[in-house]
């Protein structure tokens, strides 16, 4: 049993250095958004927290107009994600729950077929047809082309498939309707799966870059993603790392939170994980 | 068969929502990128001419078009093989029932959090050539440091860690799921066998990990093709020269800076290609993996 011993103190001595490695950049950066300005070139760095931590916030939020940044891209990640999941519910309830209708594989096919399209595939016809709506600035265009889900809709059915077919049957015996059989049964039934594809979706949207790159302008539409490249873009000479570093750090918490937050859901939800 | 219910018209009412979304922000503009491929526009930006395989051609022959392709195919490597390795690695390793192991799953699984442009800021900091801790290091250990912002293969190598970094959080994830869905009798059935550790890890989990390494695959590649573009744009714009501008760099600055509309969509159209094939692969794999599950 001594080599079994030996080799459990081994595994956790690697991962604790690999663990080292991977946590420092992120270290470093809290560390970085600390320090006053005078130590942010200091030679050695400074490895340890300085005491201005709150006060390179404030300077980083006033510097990009961080607020509205933060309110713009917590309302369009927040209503993409509820759109996505119940659009994605709808699509799913259709493709199981009524039978073999005419231009379902089509339609099944249609939703799929997104997965094949990333956005620089199309990048140029989609800008221009939302310039053409008069969308560049506007919530709409942050918003709706995100709406179909076809990771929801296949997430979904999948779920609703394994659902016992026996409870529909039983619903209609009682009289009830489709649309109250969807959201009195299945949708309940779901709460797992929702959570998982609402973190999910939010932290895609969040982490969007390309997009509202591209069809903000004005500082009042642009989101956070689009704040650092502000923030980089506004020290002229040398790089104010301190101030950078404290609206990184804001910039990654909200979907940094939600994923420890709702780390379990999120793995049971995709089947990742066993529920306990 | 499974209950269903009698209604003509509801399902396609439940469907329109999505298909809406799905026809006119996907599938128009993804047939108009094939269209405008083949136009370019005039002086004056006021007409579409139609040039024929033009901007194909001029794409081809350019050698700036071919390097980015190069490039981006070094970098996609890196990140993909690179990244599932360590991914796979770490998730073996965590996968261990000893106790504490779910706080260290916790503390390998954030990365998935963070946006490319996040990592990208980071890393530059990291890598800083005045600044940075890294050259600190390098300089305290070896006497020697690096300037990405001077040298195109340190630029392409770090903005490819950086990448891989990133994508740790979400390759781990995935990894240890495909991992605790592998049968403990399996396992228990090699060691009986006298397998050890290593033979059981070949002969038993990389077999049965393949779909998730599959999966996992498609996904960074997917990945190391078009969502790093803000982790490019933040740390390097493409630069030094043009060491780091990948395709997906380059056709947001034919279509968005440059403005040239018919080669930024033959670029799209070239892209979807890489798409299609490997999307073909997905399924061609999928197929196979019913026969033996």
């Amino acid at each position: 049993m001594q080599i079994k011993k030996t080799r459990k103190i081994a595994l956790y001595i690697i991962l604790t250095v690999i663990l080292m490695i991977v946590l420092f950049p992120l270290y470093y950066a809290a560390v970085m958004s600390s320090l006053p300005d005078d130590e942010v070139y200091a030679y050695p760095p400074k490895f340890f927290f300085g005491a201005n931590l709150i006060d390179n916030m404030v300077r980083a939020w006033n510097t990009v107009n961080m607020g509205r940044l933060m309110f713009n891209s917590l309302f369009t990640a927040t209503s993409v994600a509820f759109a996505k999941i119940f659009f994605s519910i709808l699509a799913a309830f259709a493709f199981t729950y009524f039978g073999n209708f005419k231009g379902k594989g089509f339609f099944f096919a249609m939703i799929l077929i997104t997965h094949m399209l990333p956005l620089p595939i199309r990048i140029v016809p989609t800008f221009e047809l939302v310039k053409r709506f008069n969308w560049i600035d506007t919530y709409s265009a942050l918003t709706f082309p995100f709406f179909a889900s076809a990771t929801g809709t296949l997430l979904f059915r999948q779920l609703f498939l394994t659902v016992p077919a026996n409870l529909a049957d039983s619903a209609r015996i009682d009289g009830a309707g489709p649309m109250r059989f969807l959201f009195k049964i299945l949708v309940p039934l779901s709460k797992t799966n929702v959570g998982a594809l609402f973190l999910i979706e939010f932290i895609y949207i969040w982490n969007e870059y390309l997009w509202p790159l591209i069809i903000t302008n004005s500082n009042d539409m642009r989101v956070v993603q689009i704040g650092l490249k502000m923030l980089l873009a506004s020290e002229a000479m040398a790089a104010d790392w301190n101030i950078i570093m404290a609206g990184t750090i804001l910039a990654l918490l909200p979907p940094l939170v939600i994923l420890l937050t709702f780390q379990n859901t999120f793995m049971v939800g995709f089947g990742l994980k066993e529920e306990k | 068969m499974r209950s269903s219910f009698p209604n003509k018209w509801l399902p396609y009412l439940l469907l329109a929502p999505s298909v809406f979304i799905v026809i006119l922000f996907l599938i128009i503009p993804s047939i108009q990128s094939v269209y405008y491929s083949f136009y370019r526009l005039s002086l004056f930006g006021d007409k579409l001419l139609f040039v024929g395989w033009d901007n194909f051609q001029k794409l081809f022959s350019s050698s700036y078009y071919l390097n980015s392709i190069l490039r981006t195919v070094v970098f996609a490597a890196f990140v993909v093989f690179v990244g599932l390795f360590i991914g796979m690695s770490l998730a073996v390793m965590l996968n261990q029932k000893l106790k504490g192991m779910f706080l260290y799953r916790t503390l390998f699984i954030w990365t998935y959090a963070l946006s490319p442009a996040v990592a990208g800021t980071i890393w530059a900091l990291i890598f800083s050539p005045s600044s940075g801790p890294f050259n600190f290091f390098l300089e305290a250990l070896f006497g020697t440091s690096i300037n990405w912002m001077t040298d195109s293969t340190i630029a392409l190598l770090i903005v490819a860690v950086a990448a891989t970094w990133k994508m740790m959080g979400y390759n781990i994830i995935f990894f240890l799921a495909g991992l605790q869905a592998i049968p403990n009798e399996m396992l228990e059935a090699a060691s009986i066998d006298g397998a050890g550790a290593i033979r059981k890890f070949f002969r038993v989990t990389l077999p049965l990990l393949s779909p998730t390494t599959f999966f996992l695959l498609i996904m960074n590649m997917m990945y190391a093709f078009f969502e790093v573009f803000g982790l490019i744009d933040i740390m390097t714009k493409g630069g030094p020269g043009d060491a780091t501008q990948v395709l997906v760099y380059k056709l947001y600055k034919d279509g968005f800076v440059n403005f040239n509309t018919g080669l930024a969509s033959a670029q799209s159209v070239t892209l979807f290609l890489f798409v299609a094939v490997l999307t073909i692969l997905q399924f061609r794999f999928t197929e196979r993996k019913v026969f033996y599950s």
